[in-house]
C-alpha cells in the first residue's frame, strides 16, 4: 500500500469547496495553538477578534474602511494575474494614484470650479496608476523584461517620490514637523457614507460587478482567457497578444490607482505616511484566495480586512506582544494559501494486489 | 529458458470515465523489439506511462529480470534501464542539446565538464547515426531533430528498454529507416525496445512480437513474423477497415493561392526557404511532402501570418496577403490546423466549447455589440461535437482531459467549420486511430469537393497519394518539383526528398 499526490484529472467540485474550510480549520488550530503559547486564551481571542471586525458599528465601519483598498487593488491585481502576468506592483500603483489626486487637489483647485476638483482628482489618479504599470508592460510586450522585477522595483520608485513630495517640496508649512501635505479643503473630500466608510466602497462594488461581466461575458474577456491559457493559441487564431496585455494591465494600474485616489481624499484628506499599510501586496493574497474571480475577491478582501482590523483590537484589548496582529493574520492566510494547492491535486491511496502463484 | 527483461502482469489504469487499461499483459525478452498496437485510446500510450514512471497503475505488477519493482517516477525507471520517448518530446526548448542530454542525470558533478560531455555526445551521434549538433539550442531544431535529441538522451544515460512512442510520426521513410536500423543494433547488443505505432508496416519491418490491444484489452499476442497487415488491422480494429478513399473528379477553381519566389528565414536567420513558387486552385488539393527540417514549418507559418518572408509575394484570392497578420489571413477565409496542436491548436484550461468558438466569437451570432451569448456558444459546440463525433463528458469539460485523436477533431472541426476557401493544414492526421485518421481524409476530399483549396503537408507518403491532387516536395527550402498524385511513387518522391530534382527523376 502506498500513498501518492498526484494531479486531479478532473476538477472537483467538493475539492473547491471542502478545500477552503478545511484551511481555515486547520487556520484555526495553528492559531489556537500560537496563542496558548502566549497565555491567551484561544476562544476569547477569537470571539474578540470577530468582536473587534464585526462587533459593533464602528468596528464593522473601520472594517469596510480597510477592506475597500483591498477590493480595488485585488480587482487591479487579479486582471492581470488572469493573464499569467504577474502584477507586484499594485502598492506602487496605489501609490501613485494618491500622489497624482493630492497633486490635482493642491494645485489646480484655484483655476477649477469646485464641484470639478474631486472627479478631476480621480480621472488623474487613475491615469497615473494605470501609467505606472503601463511601463512593465510596455518593457515586458517589447523587450520580454520580466514583470516581477519591473513591478516590484517601481513600488519602491513610488513610495520613495511619495516621500520625497511630502517631507520636501509639498510638505505643510503648518505642520509642526509632522511630515505630510497640507489638508485638503473640505469640498474636495471623497463623501463617506458609514463611520469613515467612503465612496470608494461603492466604487469597489461596482467595478466588481461590472469586471465580472466583462471578463466572463465579453468579447475581450474571452480573448483575455485564450492569452492567459495558452498565448500561442491565441497568436495563431488573431489574437493581439501586446496589445491585450497592455489594454489589461492599465486598466489594472487604473483599479489600484483608484484605490491610492480614495485613501487620500477619503480616509487621511492629505498625503502622508502610512498611506498604504501594504494593501498592494496583501492584494496578491486577495487575488489568489479568490481564485482570481471578482465578485469572490470582494469576500476574500472584506475577511481579510476583519482579520487586520480585529487582529489590531485583539492586540490592543489583551495586551499581546505588537506584532501580534501581523501574526495572526499570517497564520490564518497562510494554511489557506497552502490549502489552495489541494483543489488541483490530491493524495490517494494505492492498493496493490498480491498475486498467488495458481492465479499465475 | 532466459528470464524475461520485462514483465507487466494484470495492469489496470482507471482515468474518470474511461478504464485506459484493463488487466494487461506484457512480456519482453533481451533483445527483442515489441510492437504495440491499437487505435488512439486503446491504451498503449498509458500501459508505456506507466512502465516509464509517468503514470501509476491501479492494480498489476512490474517485474525486472524476474525481480519485483515499483516504478514511482521517471527516475525510478531510468534507474532500471528503462527509457522512453514520447510524442510529445520532454526538452527544454531555451537549453542547449548537450544541456538537455545530461539533465537530471543523478552522479552528475557540480561543475559538469562540458567538453567530454559534448565529445560522448558526438561519439554516440556517429554510432547510431544520429546527427544532432550539441551546441544548437532545442528551439531552433525540427521536430526531427529533436526527435534524435531524445534518442541520444536515452542511449547516453544506458537505456536497457527503450520505449518509443510513434517515434515514426516526425521521420521520412528514410529516417525511420535508419530507425530501424538504430533499433536492430540495439538488439543485437542485447538491448530491447517498445514501440507504439497505428502503422502496420512497421509492425512487420521493426518488430519481432506484436501486442494489439483494443480499448483497454489485451486482444491478441503474435509473433510478427506470423501474421500480415490485414490480420492486425481486423484484430485492432474489429472491422475491416479500407484504406483507399473515394475522390469524384471535379473542376477546379480560380487560383486561390499564390506563391510567387518566396523566401524566409528560421529561427536561426538561415535561410529556410528559398525562392519558392506554386499556386493551388480553389478545389485543389495540394500536398506538401519532405523530410520534416526542410522548410514546412517554415512554409505553414508565412501562410497563416506567424512569420515574415524575406522576398517573394503570397497572394491569397488574388490579393497581396505578403506579410499579413494573422488576423488579417484569417479574416481572408484562411484557415490553419497547426502542426502543435498542445502549444497552438487548443486551450487546455478552457471548455471544448470555448475551444470550438475560437475563431468565429468575434462576429454574431455568437457575439452581438461586443457581448458573448453563452447559449449560442453551447448551440454551435455541440453542433459540431455531433458532426465530427467529439468524444467529451461535456461541451463544458476541459479541453485538456480530451485523449490526443479528439483534441485534434476540436481544431478539425473548428478550422473547418470557419473555413472560407483556403485550409493550411500541418500534419493533420499525426498520431490519429485508423477511424479518425479515416475520418480526416475523408473531410479533406469533401472539403475540397466543396471548392476549399487545401494545403496539406504531411510526412505520410500514403496519404498524400491518396489524398491530394498535386504533391510538391520541399528539399532544403526548395520545390524539387510538382507532380500529379497519381503519378507519384515513392520512389520518385523518396527521391525527391532527398534532393534530385523531377526533371533528373528517371520515369
Amino acid at each position: 500500500m502506498r500513498i501518492v499526490f498526484e494531479k486531479r484529472k478532473t476538477l472537483s467540485r467538493k475539492a473547491i469547496f471542502l478545500v477552503p474550510l478545511a484551511s481555515f480549520f486547520i487556520s484555526l488550530i495553528l492559531t489556537a495553538i500560537l496563542l496558548a503559547i502566549f497565555k491567551a486564551n484561544p476562544f476569547v481571542t477569537f470571539i474578540a477578534m470577530f468582536k473587534g471586525a464585526f462587533g459593533s458599528w464602528p468596528n464593522f465601519t473601520e472594517t469596510l474602511v480597510k477592506a475597500t483598498p483591498l477590493m480595488l487593488t485585488g480587482l487591479g491585481v487579479l486582471v492581470a494575474f488572469r493573464l499569467k502576468f504577474w502584477n507586484i506592483g499594485a502598492e506602487g500603483q496605489l501609490t501613485l494614484g494618491g500622489i497624482a489626486a493630492s497633486w490635482v487637489v493642491l494645485f489646480w483647485t484655484p483655476f477649477l470650479p469646485p464641484w470639478m476638483v474631486l472627479p478631476l482628482a480621480i480621472l488623474v489618479g487613475m491615469l497615473a496608476g494605470a501609467f505606472w504599470a503601463g511601463i512593465p508592460a510596455l518593457l515586458k510586450v517589447r523587450l520580454k523584461v520580466d514583470e516581477v522585477l519591473t513591478t516590484l522595483m517601481l513600488n519602491y520608485v513610488a513610495i520613495l517620490f511619495a516621500e520625497h513630495l511630502y517631507y520636501g517640496p509639498w510638505r505643510d508649512p503648518k505642520g509642526f514637523g509632522f511630515p505630510g501635505t497640507p489638508q485638503f479643503p473640505d469640498f474636495t473630500w471623497l463623501p463617506r457614507i458609514a463611520g469613515r466608510a467612503h465612496l470608494g466602497l461603492i466604487f469597489a462594488l461596482v467595478l466588481a460587478l461590472v469586471l465580472w461581466f466583462v471578463l466572463n461575458r465579453t468579447r475581450w474577456g474571452f480573448e483575455l482567457q485564450v492569452i492567459g491559457n495558452n498565448p500561442g493559441a491565441a497568436q495563431t487564431q488573431g489574437i493581439h497578444i501586446a496589445k491585450n496585455i497592455m489594454t489589461a494591465l492599465l486598466l489594472a494600474g487604473a483599479l489600484a490607482g483608484l484605490a491610492g485616489v480614495c485613501e487620500v481624499t477619503g480616509i487621511s484628506r492629505r498625503l502622508q505616511q502610512g498611506l498604504s499599510i501594504g494593501y498592494g501586496y496583501t492584494a496578491i493574497i486577495v487575488a489568489w484566495l479568490a481564485q482570481l474571480n471578482p465578485i469572490a475577491a470582494i469576500i476574500v478582501a472584506l475577511l481579510i480586512a476583519a482579520l487586520l482590523v480585529g487582529g489590531d483590537q485583539v492586540q490592543m484589548m489583551m495586551g499581546l506582544p505588537a506584532s501580534m496582529g501581523l501574526v495572526l493574520q499570517g497564520m490564518l492566510l497562510f494554511p489557506m494559501l497552502a490549502g489552495s494547492l489541494f483543489t488541483e491535486y490530491r493524495l490517494r491511496i494505492i492498493k496493490t494486489k498480491l498475486r498467488d502463484a495458481q492465479s499465475g | 529458458m532466459t528470464t524475461p527483461i520485462l514483465e507487466m502482469k494484470g495492469i489496470t489504469k482507471r482515468f474518470p470515465n474511461v478504464v485506459a487499461n484493463e488487466n494487461v499483459d506484457v512480456e519482453l525478452y533481451p533483445g527483442e523489439v515489441l510492437a504495440l498496437l491499437g487505435e488512439n485510446g486503446a491504451g498503449k500510450s498509458t500501459l508505456m506511462n506507466v512502465l516509464a514512471g509517468m503514470y501509476r497503475a491501479d492494480a498489476g505488477e512490474i517485474f525486472i529480470r524476474g525481480k519485483r519493482v515499483e516504478i514511482d517516477s521517471p527516475r525510478d525507471a531510468m534507474r532500471l534501464g528503462i527509457g522512453m520517448i514520447h510524442q510529445n518530446f520532454m526538452l527544454v526548448d531555451t537549453m542547449t542539446v548537450a544541456e538537455n542530454i545530461i539533465l537530471g542525470l543523478p552522479d552528475l558533478p557540480f561543475v559538469p565538464n562540458m567538453v567530454d560531455v559534448n565529445g560522448r555526445i558526438r561519439q554516440l551521434s556517429e554510432r547510431y547515426n544520429l546527427q544532432v549538433d550539441p551546441d544548437s539550442r532545442i528551439w531552433q531544431l525540427s521536430i526531427g531533430e529533436q526527435q534524435r535529441v531524445e534518442i541520444l538522451k536515452l542511449i547516453y544515460r544506458g537505456a536497457e528498454i527503450l520505449i518509443l512512442d510513434e517515434p515514426t510520426a516526425v521521420l521520412t521513410p528514410q529516417e525511420a529507416k535508419e530507425l530501424n536500423g538504430i533499433l536492430k543494433q540495439m538488439t543485437l547488443e542485447d538491448k530491447s525496445a517498445i514501440f507504439i505505432t497505428h502503422k502496420m508496416e512497421e509492425v512487420i519491418a521493426f518488430s519481432d512480437w506484436v501486442r494489439v490491444l483494443n480499448k483497454g484489452r489485451l486482444v491478441t499476442v503474435k509473433q510478427t513474423n506470423r501474421t500480415n497487415p490485414q490480420e492486425l488491422a481486423r484484430l485492432m480494429v474489429g472491422r475491416d477497415v479500407l484504406f483507399r478513399l473515394e475522390k469524384k473528379d471535379h473542376d477546379l477553381g480560380d487560383v486561390a493561392l499564390e506563391l510567387t519566389d518566396v523566401s524566409a528565414n528560421n529561427d536561426k536567420g538561415l535561410p529556410a526557404l528559398q525562392g519558392i513558387s506554386f499556386r493551388i486552385h480553389s478545389g485543389e488539393i495540394l500536398g506538401v511532402a519532405g523530410v520534416a527540417g526542410n522548410g514546412q514549418k517554415q512554409l505553414v507559418e508565412i501562410l497563416t501570418g506567424l512569420r515574415n518572408v524575406s522576398g517573394g509575394k503570397i497572394r491569397i484570392f488574388n490579393e497581396d496577403k505578403t506579410n499579413k497578420s494573422p488576423l488579417e489571413i484569417i479574416n481572408s477565409g484562411v484557415s490553419h490546423i497547426p502542426a502543435d496542436r498542445i502549444a497552438r491548436g487548443v486551450a487546455g484550461d478552457m471548455s471544448v466549447a470555448n475551444n470550438l468558438a475560437m475563431k468565429c466569437y468575434r462576429k454574431p451570432p455568437l457575439v452581438k455589440k461586443g457581448f458573448l451569448h453563452p447559449a449560442r456558444i453551447l448551440d454551435l459546440a455541440r453542433r459540431m461535437i455531433d458532426l465530427f463525433s467529439i468524444d467529451t463528458p461535456t461541451p463544458q469539460t476541459h479541453a485538456k482531459f480530451l485523449s490526443g485523436g479528439n483534441i485534434q477533431k476540436t481544431i478539425l472541426a473548428r478550422e473547418i467549420d470557419a473555413c472560407r476557401g483556403l485550409l493550411i493544414a500541418a500534419y493533420p492526421a499525426r498520431g490519429l486511430d485508423v477511424g479518425a485518421t479515416e475520418f480526416v481524409r475523408k473531410q479533406m476530399i469533401a472539403q475540397s469537393e466543396a471548392g476549399t483549396a487545401i494545403l496539406l503537408v504531411s510526412e505520410d507518403l500514403e496519404e498524400l497519394v491518396g489524398v491530394a491532387d498535386n504533391i510538391a516536395v520541399l528539399f532544403e527550402g526548395k520545390v524539387m518539383g510538382i507532380l500529379p498524385s497519381n503519378e507519384a511513387d515513392t520512389e520518385k518522391l523518396g527521391m525527391m526528398m532527398a534532393g534530385v530534382k523531377l526533371e533528373e527523376t528517371t520515369a
